[in-house]
């Protein structure tokens, strides 16, 4: 077991597959020397050299697309895009090209490419630092999209995230980067299967989900809620495509009551799809409507005023208390 | 980056070559080898590339532009019966093409857009399997890796990107192969795209990257003058070719209806490319001179005299001429070529019939490499709903 920050455990995450796989290479900017704008390469390039941590010219469509490149030549690259506001240069790229070469050769040709994207807002930034874009990315078939919030997590779902076939978006919680954990670099543990949900906190009598920088803030919801004699179970989706329906629809059953939180805005969100789902599935088990937690109907907005924006623990407690009072 | 070039191939041709194209400055001029008047001038770099095509080749070159030629005409045929829900025609572009394929080696990878027919016929491509697309059964009918002749790609100039990184994944293998891992001969990439395309910002992404890394990558832009019914001059106020001095690396304008001299130039970039010298931009001038797709309809847009200047230019009649006035090739030579085009044609019209209807369940089963549960279930679902109508036939009967 080691301690680590978040940023650690991915850079360290990095270097067991920079290790084990030798055609695995990183490419972004400024990811070499300076080690990335938070540091997650950090040192890497000292030890792997500028051929696998490649300090890429200034342009996101180029990244993503000679990472296709090199994919179809048989490396597995991990692109970094700097901040989430940035990927958008990347967009035909990742859903036009990536997410489609394995179906239109027929499975002939896989891409096992990664995309790392810091994400998500809270830490007074100015615009387009703040974004969280995966439903953008979930409504393309072929692409996976995984989000750790935690430092074991993190550790084990980069490598499996390198290790797989497809192609990933990894999803990191950029305000959690310096959240620290326990990290056990033996063993996976439920580690192991990045696509996945985890009940992180079991309760009887609702159900919140969240995944990425939401998770602390889930978990300190049900915590306050103890207060009210309410026990609430709290799940870390950790993938959000494909998404663990199983996991939070046996958990639906149990509690009859579903909160989802997620930073992205609710309209046309994950938020959306899981209440959908969850209706079909468990209807008859349901005690209240499935309810979310999310950003607004607007452009992520500036910083002095993102905390209206963004889901807080007050925001859950109130869904807690609206879902409890049917 | 700096520790990742190779050591400069030691070729004199080569070297002087280069030395030539870097020292020619803007290239304003086309290199022209074969004029439409079927006689062979010289150039005085590429010259000596040319010398290296003997008789028999170019025997080879015109019976293949011959054959795309006719196999052009015949799918164009399919889709005004119906056959092919739409055709992309090459005719007029059988020179870039031919000569341009014909200097790749099975090596080096090649990255289509979706009109290089002519190239995948010199690659080996099943023509047949080229139609899949177009009939509506497969978006990419062939096997990439048999012949490293990559899937047309129809969002305009993402594979230049691809090309790049496959070219950077070259530089790393051979890396490997200095390291003693691998024996395979040196290669390169051709990236092709149009003279549309080079407005996409992809292909300055591309041309960045290439630059920054010396990758192994040939941009070959056939410039056939249309992008759909805008012209070249919307596109650009300088010839193609010139926009390589930007980026860093040698551009070229070849005259594209001149099969000996696009050859000479792609030998040479290839060769430059594959020797660590860093990519190459050849710009083949050439004509579009059908529509751009059986969907569109040139009289909206351009005047016919035009279209009938560029025939004057025609690949295919100034290579014939060449032919006979050297005594290269006789009557039963081009006899030969028609048989075998109208053979060519029969084949692609009696395969195209015959080709398979996919079922949804390939659809399923290729979305990703791995097992996926909501592809799972969905595909259950299917099979339930589809199951439901078998039954009440059943019951019906």
């Amino acid at each position: 077991m080691a301690t680590m920050t978040i940023a650690k455990a991915i850079n360290e995450g990095l270097r067991a597959s920079l290790k084990s796989n030798p055609k695995s290479l990183l490419m972004g900017e400024d990811i070499g020397h300076l080690g990335g704008v938070y540091r997650v390469t950090d040192g890497l390039i000292k030890e792997f050299g500028a051929d696998r941590i490649v300090d890429s010219p200034l342009a996101e469509s180029g990244i993503v697309g000679t990472a296709i490149g090199l994919a179809l030549r048989g490396y597995s690259p991990v692109c970094e895009i700097q901040f989430d506001g940035f990927v958008y240069p990347a967009f035909n790229q990742i859903t036009t090209q990536l997410a489609k070469i394995h179906a239109r050769s027929h499975g002939r040709l896989t891409v096992p490419v990664v995309i790392r994207i810091p994400y998500g807002g809270g830490i007074g930034s100015i615009e387009h630092h703040s974004e969280s874009p995966e439903a953008l990315f979930a409504h393309t078939a072929g692409l996976r999209i995984i989000s750790p919030s935690n430092a074991h997590d993190a550790y084990w779902m980069i490598q499996k995230a390198i290790e797989c076939q497809d192609p990933v978006i990894f999803f990191e919680p950029k305000r959690r980067y310096w959240l620290k954990g326990e990290v056990d670099v033996e063993n996976a543990g439920l580690s192991e299967d990045p696509f996945k949900a985890h009940v992180v906190r079991e309760g009887t009598d609702a159900t919140i989900v969240a995944y990425g920088p939401l998770v602390p803030v889930a978990l300190a919801a049900a915590n306050a809620a103890i207060e009210d004699g309410r026990s609430i179970e709290v799940i870390d989706l950790r993938s959000i495509s494909p998404l663990d329906f199983d996991t939070v629809e046996a958990s639906v059953k149990k509690t009859g009551r579903l909160i989802v939180a997620h930073e992205a805005p609710t309209f046309g969100g994950i938020g959306g799809e899981i209440a959908a789902r969850i209706s079909e599935r468990a209807f008859l088990h349901l005690e209240a409507p499935v309810i979310r937690v999310g950003g607004f109907h607007m452009p992520y907005p500036v910083a002095k005023v993102e905390e209206d924006y963004l889901p807080d623990i007050d925001k859950i407690l109130e869904a807690l208390d609206r879902s409890l009072a049917y | 980056m700096g520790s990742t070039q190779l050591p400069p191939g030691t070729d004199e041709t080569l070297a002087a070559t280069s030395a030539a194209v870097a020292a020619s400055g803007e290239p304003v001029e086309m290199v022209q080898l074969l004029g439409p008047d079927g006689k062979l001038g010289t150039d005085p770099v590429f010259s000596d590339y040319a010398k290296r095509i003997d008789p028999e080749k170019l025997r080879v070159f015109y019976a293949d532009m011959a054959r795309i030629r006719r196999f052009d005409q015949e799918a164009t045929a399919l889709q005004r019966q119906g056959e092919l829900a739409l055709w992309v025609p090459l005719t007029g572009q059988e020179a870039a093409q031919i000569g341009s394929a014909h200097a790749s080696q099975p090596q080096d990878y090649i990255f289509p857009t979706y009109r290089e027919h002519g190239v995948a016929l010199v690659r080996n491509v099943d023509l047949a399997e080229l139609l899949k697309q177009f009939r509506g059964v497969s978006n990419g009918g062939w096997d990439p890796r048999g012949n490293n002749f990559h899937l047309y790609t129809l969002v305009l100039a993402a594979q230049t990107l691809h090309a790049v990184g496959y070219a950077m994944g070259i530089q790393r293998d051979q890396k490997l192969a200095v390291a003693g891992e691998s024996n395979d001969p040196k290669a390169a990439v051709i990236a092709y795209f149009g003279d549309g395309a080079s407005s996409e910002g992809d292909v300055h992404e591309s041309m960045v990257f290439a630059a920054s890394y010396d990758a192994p990558v040939v941009f070959f832009c056939q410039n056939n003058h249309w992008a759909i019914s805008v012209p070249t001059e919307v596109q650009t106020k300088v010839p193609l070719a010139n926009r390589a001095k930007g980026y860093g690396f040698p551009g070229i304008r070849v005259d594209g209806n001149d099969v000996i001299a696009v050859h000479a130039v792609t030998e040479w970039a290839l060769e430059h490319a594959r020797e660590g010298r860093g990519p190459v931009l050849i710009e083949a001038y050439t004509y579009r001179v059908g529509a751009h797709t059986t969907a569109d309809d040139p009289t909206k847009y351009r005047e016919l005299a035009e279209e009938a200047a560029w025939r004057e230019k025609d690949p295919l009649e100034r290579l014939e001429k060449y032919l006979r006035t050297e005594g290269l090739a006789d009557e039963a030579f081009f006899d030969q070529v028609q048989a075998d085009g109208d053979e060519l044609a029969k084949y692609v019209r009696s395969t195209t019939h015959g080709l398979e209807v996919p079922d949804i369940r390939d659809s399923f089963a290729n979305v990703y490499a791995e097992a996926h549960p909501l592809i799972a279930e969905e595909q259950a679902w299917f099979e339930e709903y589809s199951a439901g109508f078998e039954t009440e036939q059943e019951a019906a009967n």
